[in-house]
């Protein structure tokens, strides 16, 4: 073909001699006896079979082996994954970032979060139960995304099998512990859109362009 | 008959039988970690060191799985099938020298069972006696996959006994004799038989891939087609027989081609031995290597090829050698 077919050359689906659309690599199947026997000589002494033995035998004595033995190490995942939710706290201080407002339990399309709140003495709104079903929750994100202090977010752990339905509700698992808030070893959550470390390194240009 | 020779034999019987049963087992080992490799997997890796106890786990599940005989099956043919398989292997083990003969404290030990003048042959009736594991299984499984497994092994083994048969009567013709011995020692003068019969040694190495089985004519138990052949109704040990005798005709084919065709075991000096396992050896590898390689064939390309491909070779192979050998 003289010049790239355009846009509107593909949108003619009707397929005729010469429009966008071509057969690709389509050859004449042999019809007499003797261009049979002839395609049947070509191919054995091309020798196409040992090609395939090289191929593989070449990938063996490289030994470049792509299995990543799974328990023991795992691959990482990017910070946008949505698995089991984190409960932060305030650095330092460790105080829960929580304020009891209720927004996560009122988006939840899946109904798995429950909480309990009091005014306590000094009139502050204080969380006194949070639970969230992880056995119902679908892990589509809205609470994170809605939570207006970032208190709840969703952290890196999908391992989540236990042998009791209990397990999945219970909040300080997802708590942050203490001593990490105040030693402030806990990583901001970077919210949501947040883009994966080095992901610029990895951009390559769109095969289209070459 | 003395008594040393019963012994002698019984030790030998004992010796093939255990060290072929545990061959077919790291045969499995070897097998998926080659695969792997060259899929750049590392597979089995768990138990113990590099995974090599998987024979062991392996082991261990077959015999004490459940034995099911599943309700509409023909019981007695069911139960007998797996025990053809295994059972012919390694009958056919017997007129295979595995080593030259060597001394233990000056008694001489040929490490074949019995030097019987019409070996070759003998081995390769067994080896097709074989094919009633398949056949048999498959017919009384009451399964319409083992059925249909049963029906291209029956056109498979049968098509491609021709084609052992034929490319073998070339070589047998230069040697004048059937023993494998003889077959042995006519290449210590002159060249490896391959050097006389390429043709011939080619149509055996895919007469080989197609007796046992193995993964370019591998249709007999197509898994992606008709589960597991003949053996999907088995379960527990008796699939395992069919597995032992798939392995040990493997390593018997393995050790004809090299008798055969690559000098066998030479003048039968220590080199001689090493250099017949190291034949064995390569070309159990290249049974596994085609396996990653290439793919299978149709049933109908299959029976084209061994009909209008390999038995006129073989046919033109004999008619020249008949030539030279007659001028």
């Amino acid at each position: 073909m003289s010049k790239l077919p355009s846009l509107e050359d593909f949108k003619d689906r009707n397929v005729v001699e010469g429009s966008a659309y071509y057969d690709v690599d389509q050859r004449e199947a042999p019809t007499t006896g003797m261009e049979k026997f002839k395609q049947v000589v070509n191919r054995t002494f091309r020798f196409e079979l040992f090609i395939g033995l090289w191929v593989v035998l070449r990938e063996m004595i490289k030994f470049d082996i792509h299995t990543v033995s799974y328990p023991a190490e795992k691959l990482p995942i990017g910070p946008r994954y949505r698995a089991v939710h984190e409960m932060q706290r305030l650095w330092e201080s460790g105080t829960e970032r929580c304020i009891g407002c209720g927004l996560c339990e009122k988006i939840c399309i899946s109904d798995c979060i429950r909480m309990d709140t009091r005014i306590d003495e000094n009139s502050r709104k204080e969380v006194t139960e949070y639970t969230i079903n992880l056995g119902r929750c679908i892990f589509c994100g809205y609470c994170a995304e809605v939570c207006p202090e970032l208190a709840i977010v969703h952290g890196g752990r999908y391992e989540n099998v236990s042998e009791q339905r209990a397990h999945y509700t219970d909040f300080n698992d997802m708590l942050t512990p203490m001593d990490m808030a105040i030693s402030g070893k806990v990583a901001e959550y970077p919210g949501f859109g947040a883009v994966t470390p080095h992901e610029d390194e990895r951009i390559k240009t769109t095969p289209l362009a070459y | 008959m003395e008594t040393a020779y019963l012994i002698e034999t019984v030790i030998k019987i004992v010796t093939i039988l255990l060290v072929f049963s545990a061959l077919a087992g790291i045969g499995t080992y070897f097998e998926r970690k080659v695969l792997a490799f060259m899929q750049r997997r590392l597979g089995p890796m768990n138990v113990g060191p590099y995974g090599i106890a998987q024979v062991a786990a392996d082991g261990i599940k077959l015999f004490t799985k459940e034995d099911i005989v599943p309700t509409n099956v023909v019981g007695p043919i069911f139960k007998i099938a797996p025990v053809i398989t295994a059972a012919t292997a390694f009958m056919a083990a017997a007129a295979i020298p595995f080593l030259p003969s060597f001394e233990i404290g000056g008694y001489v030990v040929n490490p074949i069972v019995s030097d019987i003048n019409v070996g070759i042959l003998y081995v390769l009736a067994v080896m097709a006696v074989g094919f009633y594991g398949p056949l048999l299984g498959g017919m009384a499984s009451a399964n319409k996959y083992a059925l249909l497994s049963a029906a291209r092994g029956a056109a498979v083994f049968i098509s491609y006994e021709v084609i052992t048969g034929l490319s073998l009567l070339a070589p047998l013709m230069m040697v004048g004799s059937f023993s494998l011995i003889d077959l042995n020692n006519f290449q210590i003068e002159g060249y490896w038989m391959v050097v006389y019969q390429p043709v011939a040694m080619v149509l055996f190495l895919i007469a080989g891939f197609a007796e046992t089985g193995r993964t370019p004519f591998h249709l007999v138990a197509n898994d992606h087609e008709i589960i597991d052949g003949f053996g999907t109704e088995y379960s527990g040990m008796r699939w395992g027989l069919f597995f032992i005798g798939e392995y040990a005709n493997m390593f018997f084919y393995a050790f004809l081609i090299s008798i055969l065709f690559f000098g066998g075991f030479g003048d039968g000096s220590v080199l001689g031995a090493f250099a017949l396992l190291g034949k064995v050896s390569f070309f159990f590898f290249f049974f596994l290597w085609t396996r990653a390689a290439w793919p299978d064939v149709r049933p109908d390309q299959l029976m084209w090829l061994c009909w209008k491909v390999l038995m006129p070779l073989a046919v033109i192979n004999i008619v020249i050698t008949g030539f030279v050998m007659m001028f």
